[in-house]
């Protein structure tokens, strides 16, 4: 609902990060990672523009809710471990 | 301590004792020496800042808006086309509220390629929501950083101020400067300590996206805000000529205009020349006034209002052109006044561009014609003024 313009602080602040704006559902391709292939090299964990990538031991997870599925991390990997698959395949 | 100094370095000093705590800047002709000196301070510890060396204008803003965002005091100077670079950002420290003070010597754009004074980089930025003040002399450059500090850190305010310098005329020109007491300058302005602000233990997104909903009321808040600076303006004005003995006319700063009968509206250091000719013109018995703009935002249009009622003719020098239509001090004066009914005559002269003399045979030649227009009640225009290969010249 629309707040009089008494009622709003000087530009709008947020206390939540834009991560909670889940963005899964934009994405035609999804990453999938070959763990058995992967060097833990954290190129892709570097790479992703979205921080949507978290290090399990070392190993990439990826949160599907929501990576935008750029591709970027598949690209970057020099191990190819990284395949982008199209959602609903 | 009265000493001798250029405008830049009135700059510098009115930045070092407002106590600037960030500086982020970006060197650029004819700014350099502005960011030289405060350098200087910070490395010599007798300035206790954080001096942040950046690749571009449009990172210095952006450093200034992030530094404010987190309650710093901070400071900022360019110039023409490191001005324009910054557009984007300008934009968002007005919609952010952040009361960040820069220094802009006002350049030609380019091309032609050009580093002398011309108002056209200031105007270009007359709607970015920064309050935008043209000094006419060094000293009123180091005062209005004080003034404009406490004026955009009010509560009521809390937008960015835009301190205008034409280049070389005053940024290279030595004048006698006074540099008030750091006790009195800390006692006029008080420590910076915004209601909210960034803080390590508590993250916050500023500036965040809203939905059409309700983004009016922001843009509402800001206008608001613009409005009730020119009361601040001149409150703190006020304050400032109790305690440091000097003031600058508010808005809009008149110079014999009480029974004159036509008067010109000028900006920046050609209003020192117009005072000389205002002076010369009035001993032979001619009666005409100078209307310094001091402020482009707020624009003072009250004030023209009032002095419109008083008049018979108003002559517009702009610095500066806006192709398509006209010079923009003359678009904004008819604007203000066109809502009243006693509306005298205006006429719009080009003048000065590229660091052109405004000399006072010009600003004489100015009034005789514009005295002459009102006269006959014919005022075509705008005239460009001593342009080689026009029929009418005057220099």
């Amino acid at each position: 609902m629309t707040k009089s313009y008494e009622d709003i602080p000087l530009t709008p602040i947020s206390s939540v990060p834009s991560t909670m704006n889940k963005t899964g559902l934009w994405r035609v391709f999804y990453p999938v990672v070959d763990f058995d292939k992967c060097t833990k090299c954290t190129l892709c964990w570097k790479f992703c523009p979205d921080a949507a990538i978290q290090l399990v031991d070392g190993l990439p997870v990826i949160d599907l809710e929501f990576c935008k599925g750029c591709g970027i991390c598949a690209n970057e990997c020099p191990a190819k471990c990284i395949t982008m698959v199209k959602e609903g395949e | 301590m009265r000493k001798v100094m250029t405008g830049n370095y009135a700059s510098a000093y009115g930045a070092k004792v407002s106590r600037a705590e960030v500086i982020a800047a970006y060197p650029i002709t004819p700014q350099t020496s502005i960011v030289e000196k405060l350098a200087e301070f910070v490395a010599a510890g007798e300035m206790k800042a954080k001096f942040i060396p950046v690749e571009s204008e449009h990172s210095a803003m952006a450093a200034c808006v992030s530094a404010s965002i987190a309650g710093a005091r901070t400071y900022t100077a360019t110039s023409s086309h490191g001005l324009t670079l910054m557009h984007e950002v300008l934009m968002w420290a007005s919609g952010a509220r952040l009361p960040i003070v820069m220094t802009n010597v006002s350049r030609a754009m380019a091309p032609p390629w050009s580093v002398w004074a011309d108002h056209m980089d200031s105007v270009a930025q007359r709607d970015t929501g920064w309050m935008q003040f043209f000094c006419e002399s060094n000293q009123e450059v180091l005062d209005t950083i004080i003034m404009a500090y406490k004026i955009c850190e009010s509560e009521h305010v809390m937008l960015p101020a835009m301190i205008i310098e034409d280049a070389f005329i005053l940024s290279h020109t030595s004048e006698p400067v006074d540099v008030p007491d750091q006790d009195m300058v800390d006692s006029f302005l008080p420590e910076y300590d915004p209601a909210v602000k960034l803080e390590v233990g508590n993250p916050m997104g500023f500036g965040s996206l809203v939905r059409p909903d309700q983004y009016m009321e922001f843009r509402y808040k800001a206008m608001k805000a613009m409005e009730s600076a020119r009361e601040r303006i001149a409150s703190v004005e006020d304050e400032f000529r109790r305690t440091f003995g000097r003031s600058y006319g508010g808005l809009l700063d008149e110079y014999r205009c009480e029974d004159a009968e036509v008067v010109l509206i000028v900006a920046g250091s050609a209003a020192g020349t117009t005072r000389e000719v205002v002076d010369s013109m009035r001993d032979r018995g001619i009666r005409v006034g100078l209307a310094r703009l001091r402020a482009l935002r707020p624009f003072p249009q009250e004030e023209l209002r009032a002095l419109a009622n008083r008049v018979r003719g108003i002559a517009v020098l702009d610095r500066s052109y806006t192709f398509g239509a006209a010079g923009a001090f003359y678009t904004e004066t008819c604007g203000s006044l066109y809502p009243q009914a006693k509306r005298p005559f205006v006429k719009n002269y080009i003048a000065g561009l590229g660091g052109r003399d405004i000399t006072p045979g010009i600003i004489e030649g100015i009034f005789s014609d514009m005295i002459d227009a009102t006269d006959r009640g014919e005022v075509a225009g705008p005239e460009w003024v001593d342009v080689a290969g026009l029929e009418r010249r005057w220099r």
